[in-house]
């Protein structure tokens, strides 16, 4: 199987989940020794979900647990 | 949650949550504020991945959670309560998002189609790793959820559950009411759409050294 670059696109999600058959995966990897746009289009797309799966990337608002269960008691509370 | 509460539930979230609902059904209902509490912050993004405010995105997860207690005796144990849970604030940050639209004379009444034109990547030479520390960490905090809140609404959703939250793709494919094969296909066009706003803008800041000097391409720098 010989992939073209618009294949690997196509296949970098699934590539990166682990979720390519063997002989895609393969053939991804055929491509991605000889091809450095693809590589580094694979590097740089599985470093940025990397970074944006750290927990300071998203921060919750100060307070909001906080909030979030006075809220909830409240309705306990109420319910009795 | 205590570490004495989570240590006596066991290490298995799906029976510490069983447990827990069964009790708070059963009359401890003080133990619902310990059922949330490991999902509070999943509720709040998948709130803020259609809402992208964060008056918004808490109110509204504040309303989901008031909902779950609320229906708690309807939750069926088919799905895991976290993905129940974030199904519940999805819905409520979309009838908001809704009723915000039809404040504004917008049409509610075409979704957005899923995108399946073919799509090309920022192509760089070159990549480097990930650094482990985090200089410059506020701009890069501010470039990612830039990028992340321009998304269209669709594979902002699929990036937020699935590689902000982590959860996998079964979980997010039910929280989002769509198949799994919908979830992989928005997931790959959020990841490319991501990769190629971000490549260029991390790598553009790699001359200014710090964080961003260690995203700079070996190649120079390159881009075609």
């Amino acid at each position: 199987m010989v992939l073209d670059c618009k294949h690997v696109w196509d296949q970098i999600s699934n590539y990166i989940e682990g979720e390519v058959p063997l002989e895609m995966r393969a053939a991804i990897e055929a491509h991605l020794a000889h091809c450095r746009h693809c590589a580094a289009v694979l590097d740089s797309t599985r470093n940025i979900l990397i970074l944006i799966a750290d927990d300071r990337t998203f921060e919750l608002p100060v307070g909001y647990s906080a909030r979030l269960h006075a809220r909830v008691q409240q309705e306990l509370a109420a319910a009795g | 949650m205590t570490e004495e509460t989570q240590s006596a539930t066991g290490p298995d979230p799906v029976s510490r949550d069983a447990e827990l609902i069964a009790r708070v059904l059963a009359g401890e209902r003080e133990l619902f504020h310990e059922l949330i509490r490991p999902y509070e912050k999943s509720v709040y993004l998948a709130a803020f991945s259609i809402l992208q405010n964060q008056q918004d995105a808490e109110d509204a997860a504040q309303e989901a959670v008031l909902k779950a207690l609320k229906n708690l005796g309807d939750f069926r144990a088919e799905s895991k309560f976290s993905t129940w849970l974030i199904s519940i604030a999805i819905n409520e940050a979309r009838a908001r998002l809704r009723h915000a639209r039809v404040l504004r004379f917008e049409s509610v009444d075409e979704p957005a189609k899923d995108d399946d034109g073919s799509f090309v990547p920022a192509l760089i030479r070159d990549w480097r790793e990930v650094p482990s520390q985090a200089l410059e960490r506020k701009e890069l905090r501010e470039l990612l959820q830039s990028a992340i809140g321009g998304l269209p609404e669709m594979y902002r959703e699929v990036l937020l559950l699935r590689d902000v939250e982590e959860m996998n793709i079964a979980d997010t494919a039910a929280a989002l009411g769509v198949s799994e094969g919908v979830v992989k296909t928005r997931l790959l066009r959020a990841r490319l759409m991501m990769q190629k706003i971000l490549a260029p803008q991390l790598a553009s800041k790699s001359s200014r050294g710090g964080l961003f000097g260690l995203f700079r391409s070996k190649a120079g720098g390159s881009w075609f």
